[in-house]
């Protein structure tokens, strides 16, 4: 029986028991999410049918930004996954003077305007300036308290028993973390990562000042989605968001899959 | 808890209340005041970004005049681009001015403009500025042509044509003198970056970025008032660029009173001090010596209309402009 | 071992978060607490400011509420949409501003879906509502889903056997448990709400005095050379997102008092 058996009591179980008294909820959710975001989104998925969409969306700089952006926002995902886990266990476990200023500041990222963010940041390091480096650098920077939030909630509400039962049984406090605490903290990590990716996928305002958005090299492609509005093509732009759209909820579900595969 | 947060939108309101009573001036610039901005008789002008310090010196002299006395006014300023959406869109608009005549255009066909706006003497123009080269103080480079332009390490600055319409002015100053072929060395070798609008490219170039700047006349200048240490050059051979302004279908006749004295010689002055070219002759000659003559000057008549070039050079799919910057990509890795 | 992490942390942090926001801080400061004052006392400021924190003040709550209730649907409820709820949560993150813009204006715009409502929604208060809203619509319910989970519901089948009906149930079991998380998307969506520059840019209109927000006016100064009062708006904001963290800190301890 392994330490990891020990640490699944009811708690797995799915909670399911409240069905029918939420259906009005679920129906009140869906309303919600539907009016506020399917709506729009529908709206540019028409549009998108007006573009010749294929020749727009398999257009030499469209493909190169829609990969550019896929790649470095998977890595910024990554990065914060790990960092920002890292970033709530030293925040809830550990005890250093300034934690709690530090525990103020990490949600400043994003209520600092996304110009603000691009600009300090090339102040801070110019050399970066017009890089890729640049890029996932203002990427992170806007994308940081996720994880970190998403983690510190659970991990304050975790229930030590079972760590000091695995610590009482002999187990290090690596493979502590690894079979009892990281399962635990699974989803909400994945869930910042999930936050983390479809932000950084839709960054414009911070990444188009500093990345010098030039094509093929550090063009996002909500950078180019603007050329096309700008150059008067709004069907083109519709059609380039759709594709991004789409394939952000292809990595959204994919992680989703992960977390329940994971659960087994 | 949730009782607390169920307190906020009652705060919300209270705020709305408390908001709708108070100030609500607009400029930045010296008092300008509107009074509460609810009023019927308010004038509503969106514009192109740059010239707010002019209108916000502009709108309080109309004010103090006989005829604009009693008038308040909404405005609203950001990238011409943006702007003429915005209006397309549904932004209550009187008075409108862009950088590029499409922007304005695209409101014709909206049905918001008359198609009539540019038969005035001016040709619906409020001013005029020219393709300019802004270079470091002293320019130590010693860039005064476009050949210069292309000399070995000269790094240039212009705003991508793609995200910015009044870029594509810039880019029309280099295919003017030198066609395609000088635009695709230019852009290939000496372009490293290009920031998506002019404001941007101007702070780019002020941080240090690059040898020489290309921009319209009066960026520089205006960069100089608030400031800036930089110098500009006019190339012998450039573009006019041509800056609209009209009146909009369904505006009150205010509006025709402000147009008019925005074209007259008090608020041309305010804009020729300001470093943009007049369109009011009396004005423009006061001004001579601000504003000297190019040897060679092309409108954009010399290339068949803004049309003509949209399609030709900047399709972003088959535009020639767009080809150059396909060729500048490196290839793409999988 | 516990060094090295917690080295590697505050490094993290220290290049990627502190600095730069000290140099806000630095920059806003530079010119004097006169000047500073004077910038963001402002009439455009103040005006900027109070919209900011109205479009703040209805954004939030309103997340609030559907975010716990979402979280509820998708870790309490046996409804098969559940797993679609979840995903759809996460879309409005991975769309750009300019995509938001262009699809508030093709519903809300004179030409769209629902340009025939009497109601002004773009170029007004309501459309920049609705675009914050839409920047931070996951932020709650991605907090306390989690949580939700964790905690299992053992506690609250407990109390509907003892016979409290839903709402004694989740105000006195669920809503207790799920505090730290509420709150801390409630932190979250506050500040992303304060910051939310692009979306809001399009569908604002620019208005001097009546749609212009903090960041709007971040980046009119910016445009117009005035550096230091861009800073200091934006250490206005910063300050707000402190502000209401310590907030949220100081009920969560008078709570749990």
């Amino acid at each position: 029986m392994s330490a990891a058996t020990v640490a699944a009591p009811a708690k797995a179980r799915p909670a399911r028991t409240r069905g029918p008294g939420l259906s009005l909820g679920f129906g009140v959710s869906t309303l919600w999410l539907g009016l506020i975001v399917l709506l729009p989104l529908a709206a540019v998925v028409v549009r998108s049918l007006d573009a010749s969409f294929w020749t727009v969306v398999t257009s030499r700089q469209a493909v190169s930004s829609l990969v550019f952006t896929l790649w470095i926002s998977i890595a910024v995902a990554a990065i914060n996954a790990v960092m920002g886990t890292l970033l709530a266990w030293v925040l809830v476990r550990d005890r250093f003077p300034g934690r709690r200023l530090v525990d103020l500041l990490i949600d400043l990222p994003f209520a600092l305007p996304t110009i603000v963010a691009g600009l300090t940041l090339v102040a801070v390091y110019p050399d970066v300036r017009f890089t890729k480096w640049a890029v996932l650098l203002a990427l992170l920077f806007v994308t940081l308290p996720f994880v970190v939030r998403a983690v510190q909630p659970v991990l304050l509400a975790l229930d030590r028993d079972v760590e000091e039962a695995a610590a009482s049984l002999g187990a290090r406090p690596r493979t502590t973390f690894r079979r009892v605490i990281l399962p635990a903290l699974m989803p909400a990590i994945l869930s910042g990562a999930a936050l983390a990716f479809a932000r950084a996928v839709g960054e414009f305002g911070s990444v188009v000042l500093i990345s010098g958005n030039i094509p093929f090299e550090t063009q996002v492609a909500s950078v180019y989605v603007f050329k096309r509005l700008e150059s008067d093509d709004p069907a083109g732009a519709a059609a380039i968001a759709v594709v991004l759209l789409g394939i952000s909820v292809l990595v959204l579900l994919v992680l989703r899959l992960i977390q329940t595969w994971g659960r087994r | 808890m949730i009782r607390r947060l169920a307190l906020l939108p009652l705060l919300a309101v209270a705020l709305v209340a408390a908001a709708c009573g108070g100030a609500s001036d607009e400029n930045e610039a010296a008092g300008a005041t509107s009074g509460a901005g609810h009023s019927a008789n308010a004038l509503s002008l969106v514009a192109y970004s740059t010239p707010q310090v002019v209108y916000d010196e502009i709108i309080p002299d109309f004010r103090a005049t006989a005829e604009g006395k009693g008038i308040d006014f909404k405005t609203s300023f950001g990238a011409s681009g943006d702007q003429s959406r915005a209006v397309e869109a549904g932004l209550k608009a009187d008075v409108v001015s862009f950088s590029v005549e499409p922007d304005m255009e695209r409101l014709v066909e909206a049905g918001l403009v008359e198609p009539t706006w540019r038969e005035n003497q001016h040709k619906g123009l409020v001013t005029t500025s020219v393709v300019s080269f802004i270079v470091r103080k002293g320019n130590p480079k010693n860039i005064k042509t476009w050949d210069d332009l292309l000399k070995p390490g000269v790094e240039v600055i212009t705003p991508n044509p793609f995200t910015s319409g009044a870029a594509k002015w810039n880019v029309l100053g280099a295919y003017n003198y030198g066609g395609l072929d000088y635009v695709r060395e230019l852009f290939i070798e000496h372009v490293k970056v290009q920031p998506k609008s002019g404001r941007e490219a101007l702070q780019d170039f002020v941080s240090g970025q690059g040898d020489v700047l290309l921009s319209y006349e009066y960026e520089a200048t205006t960069a100089q008032k608030k400031g800036e240490e930089l110098d500009y050059v006019i190339p012998d051979d450039t573009v006019r660029i041509d800056i609209t302004f009209a009146t909009t279908k369904d505006a009150p006749k205010e509006a025709q009173v402000f147009a008019d004295y925005v074209l007259s010689e008090p608020a041309q002055q305010r804009f020729a001090d300001w470093g943009y070219r007049p369109v009011n002759k009396a004005v423009l000659n006061k001004n001579k010596s601000k504003f000297p003559t190019p040897r060679k000057l092309a409108g954009i008549e010399r290339f068949g209309g803004w049309e003509k070039v949209n399609d030709e050079l900047f399709d972003p799919d088959t535009g020639s402009i767009a080809k150059i910057e396909e060729e500048l990509g490196v290839p793409m890795e999988s | 071992m516990r060094h090295v992490l917690r080295l590697t942390a505050i490094g993290y942090l220290l290049t990627l978060l502190v600095v730069p926001v000290a140099v806000v801080v630095y920059r806003a400061l530079e010119p004097g607490p006169a000047e500073v004052w004077a910038s963001v006392t402002t009439p455009a400021a103040i005006s900027a400011f109070w919209l900011t924190l109205i479009v703040t003040a209805i954004a939030v709550p309103l997340n609030a509420i559907f975010g716990v209730l979402t979280a509820l649907v998708i870790e309490r409820s046996r409804s098969r949409g559940r797993r679609l709820l979840d995903v759809i949560l996460d879309l409005p993150f991975a769309v750009s501003p300019v995509v938001i813009g262009l699809a508030l204006v093709l519903v809300y715009g004179r030409d769209g879906w629902l340009g025939w409502l009497p109601v002004q929604v773009l170029f007004s208060l309501p459309a920049i509502v609705l675009a914050t809203v839409f920047v931070s619509i996951p932020f709650v319910a991605r907090e306390v889903a989690p949580v939700l989970r964790e905690i299992g519901d053992d506690a609250e089948q407990a109390a509907a056997t003892l016979g409290a009906n839903r709402w004694q149930t989740f105000r006195r079991i669920t809503l207790p448990a799920i505090r730290w998380g509420l709150a801390t998307g409630v932190v979250l969506s506050t500040a992303r709400a304060l910051g939310e520059f692009g979306a809001v840019s399009v569908v604002s209109g620019k208005v001097a005095g009546d749609t212009m927000t903090l960041t709007l006016l971040v980046e009119q100064r910016f445009q117009n050379f005035d550096l230091a009062g861009a800073y200091a708006a934006s250490a206005l904001l910063a300050v707000i997102a402190v502000a209401v963290l310590l907030l949220m800190t100081l009920m969560q301890r008078r709570a749990e008092a």
